[in-house]
């Protein structure tokens, strides 16, 4: 029996790949942030090795993460003027997705990094990806591998809220979890 | 997709120009020792009442902040040679100079222009120069003779013929935008529904560096001006960014994030043959290259917070640069190598300074609140830069010793990221 679940993982892995979306050519293997379509979730539950379940509907499912009951629902992490410091509230977030992809060995994340708008444009594209590499560090401590989180910054380029004050400059201070295929 | 992708991208380089949201620059304040200069308008010059030459001229000259011009109203007969200039009616009016000049229609089309600069105090001919151009170069001809006026009176080369690289942002519609340094004749040479930042200009005036997001993380293309076509040159995992070129185009130092950390990198202007240039714990970015070519300077948070540092590339020597302040970032050396232009962050405000080597003195230009992207005219005289009015981006110009003041509005855009282009070879 196990060797046809394994037969079928294989099988929509391969069919999952035909559907990957074409992107620049990147050099040295970066894992990409668009993944087979078959390998997160429901139907390849019995393939993991864990031995926590992935199963459609479990704790840690392609269900579970749209689910707005379940923390994996949260996909930002906000942090303070100049600083990439991960604050303490945001850390059961961060563990929950760190043990996403501990359960989901080929789910892949991108990291993106923003900033408020104040300073050059240059040096938030750095500061933004300091930020995406600290949420890194921490989900790799907590379970994750470092083969499945790809870390960008977007720096001030992609604000959530527009605005020259402090309610529109704190929601730009941030991290965004994005799940593969999203 | 990709190749749609392009194909779109030139479709939208071919038509080109006239939608452009067009700036306009004005300026906000002079250097209070103006040169008086008087340019008698041309012999038949209203032949070509579209467009003809000393309106231009008188434009760009004023616009620099260092000319005020001066009416040659009731002076008659004009004159259009400087043999027949009268001297003493043009000082009578308080001109300290004086153009004269004539255009004449040529039986294949083109039309012969000639001009004379003449010295009203010192009674001497300055200049005098002929051109044989077709109408639709009249508008370059005049930034030529503008320059020529210039640099006679100032004693500094003219960078009216120069031109300059902007990003605007029309809702979710990004363009990199080059136009006549006075704002005429904009042409897009890219467009993306994705953020571009930080044009670079080749030191030849054939490419442009720059940062697109199109594809969900930032990298670095390098397009030709000619063709339009482009090529990645750097897409590394992670972020790829701040392009600046070497003095002799052959590479561009950038930022790469590849081994983890905001790090600076050499890399051929074909994306061949990357190298570490250094390694920090922190951030290292915003490098440009010195006009010798034998140093780099760069921003950095290795001392705890971001200041400016120099790296001598033959002996990999880091020297600090910057110690007012907490907020030192985004140098840009001076074309005279007598120093650097930056933005400094003082009291919440991003500020444009400029320091000099010799006495390390910092002078700061602009006001803020939040002026950024210094980029420095090639004859080291004026810096175009990014602010704010409102909430909306526009351009501004500052001389480098801060007296002439410049706004630059674009009507419809947010406008942002200027680089100046070379001096016209």
């Amino acid at each position: 029996m196990r060797k046809w679940i394994i037969v079928a993982f294989v099988m929509a892995l391969v069919a999952g790949c035909q559907s990957t979306e074409e992107k620049a050519p990147v050099e040295e293997g970066t894992p990409a942030a668009t993944t087979p379509a078959g390998s997160t979730g429901a139907t390849t539950s019995g393939a993991t090795t864990s031995g926590v379940t992935g199963t459609a509907g479990g704790p840690y499912s392609a269900a579970a993460l749209k689910d707005p009951n379940n923390i994996l629902s949260k996909r930002s992490i906000y942090f303070d003027y100049d600083e990439a410091a991960i604050k303490e509230q945001y850390r059961p977030i961060i563990e929950a997705h760190a043990k996403y992809l501990q359960v989901n060995k080929s789910a892949r994340v991108t990291l993106q990094g923003h900033t408020d708008e104040r300073g050059t444009r240059e040096y938030n594209i750095a500061l933004g990806q300091r930020r995406a590499d600290a949420v890194k560090k921490m989900m790799v401590l907590l379970g994750a591998q470092e083969i499945q989180i790809e870390t960008v910054s977007f720096g001030k380029e992609k604000p959530r809220r527009e605005g020259h004050d402090e309610t529109a400059w704190a929601e730009n201070r941030r991290v965004d979890i994005v799940h593969a295929g999203e | 997709m990709r190749r749609l992708l392009f194909a779109f991208l030139a479709f939208a380089m071919l038509v080109a120009a006239s939608a452009r949201a067009q700036l306009t620059i004005e300026i906000v304040g002079g250097a209070g020792t103006e040169v008086p200069i008087a340019i008698v308008p041309f012999e038949n010059e209203s032949n070509w009442p579209l467009g003809g030459i000393t309106g231009i001229v008188g434009a760009d000259l004023q616009r620099s902040g260092l000319f005020k011009l001066v009416s040659d109203s009731g002076i008659a007969p004009r004159p259009y040679r400087a043999d027949d200039v009268k001297l003493g009616d043009f000082r009578a009016r308080g001109a300290d100079a004086v153009t004269v000049g004539s255009m004449r229609a040529l039986p294949d089309g083109r039309v012969d222009v000639r001009f004379a600069l003449l010295d009203a105090v010192k009674q001497t001919q300055l200049a005098s120069m002929s051109y044989v151009v077709a109408p639709a170069q009249f508008r370059a001809t005049a930034h030529k003779i503008a320059d020529v006026i210039y640099e006679k009176l100032t004693g500094d080369a003219g960078v009216f013929s120069t031109r300059i690289a902007y990003i605007t942002k029309q809702g979710s519609r990004f363009e990199l935008i080059v136009a006549d340094a006075d704002g005429g004749n904009p042409q897009a040479v890219v467009t993306s529904n994705e953020p571009l930042l930080s044009p670079a200009w080749s030191p030849d005036g054939t490419r442009l560096a720059y940062v697109s997001l199109e594809n969900r993380k930032p990298v670095v293309y390098v397009q030709s001006m000619a063709s339009g076509t482009r090529q990645v040159v750097a897409n590394f995992r992670g972020s790829n960014s701040a392009p600046a070129w070497s003095p002799d185009g052959r590479r561009l130092v950038v930022t790469l994030t590849k081994d983890g950390g905001s790090q600076l990198y050499l890399i051929n202007a074909d994306g061949s043959g990357v190298t570490r240039l250094l390694t920090s714990p922190g951030i290292d970015t915003e490098a440009s290259f010195t006009p010798d070519g034998q140093a780099i300077l760069f921003s950095s948070d290795r001392g705890g917070t971001p200041q400016i540092y120099k790296l001598t590339l033959a002996t990999r020597a880091v020297e600090r640069m910057t110690f007012e302040g907490n907020w030192n970032v985004s140098p840009r050396a001076l074309p005279d190598g007598r120093g650097f232009v930056f933005v400094r962050r003082d009291g919440g405000r991003f500020m444009i300074a400029i320091q000099d080597y010799a006495t390390r003195q910092v002078q700061t230009l602009t006001p803020g609140p939040l002026d950024e992207s210094p980029s420095i005219a090639p004859n080291s005289k004026l810096i175009i830069y990014a602010a704010q009015q409102g909430s909306r981006g526009i351009l501004a110009g500052v001389s480098s010793d801060g007296r002439v003041k410049q706004r630059l509005v674009s009507p419809a855009a947010d406008v942002r990221e200027p680089a100046w282009g070379p001096l016209p070879r």
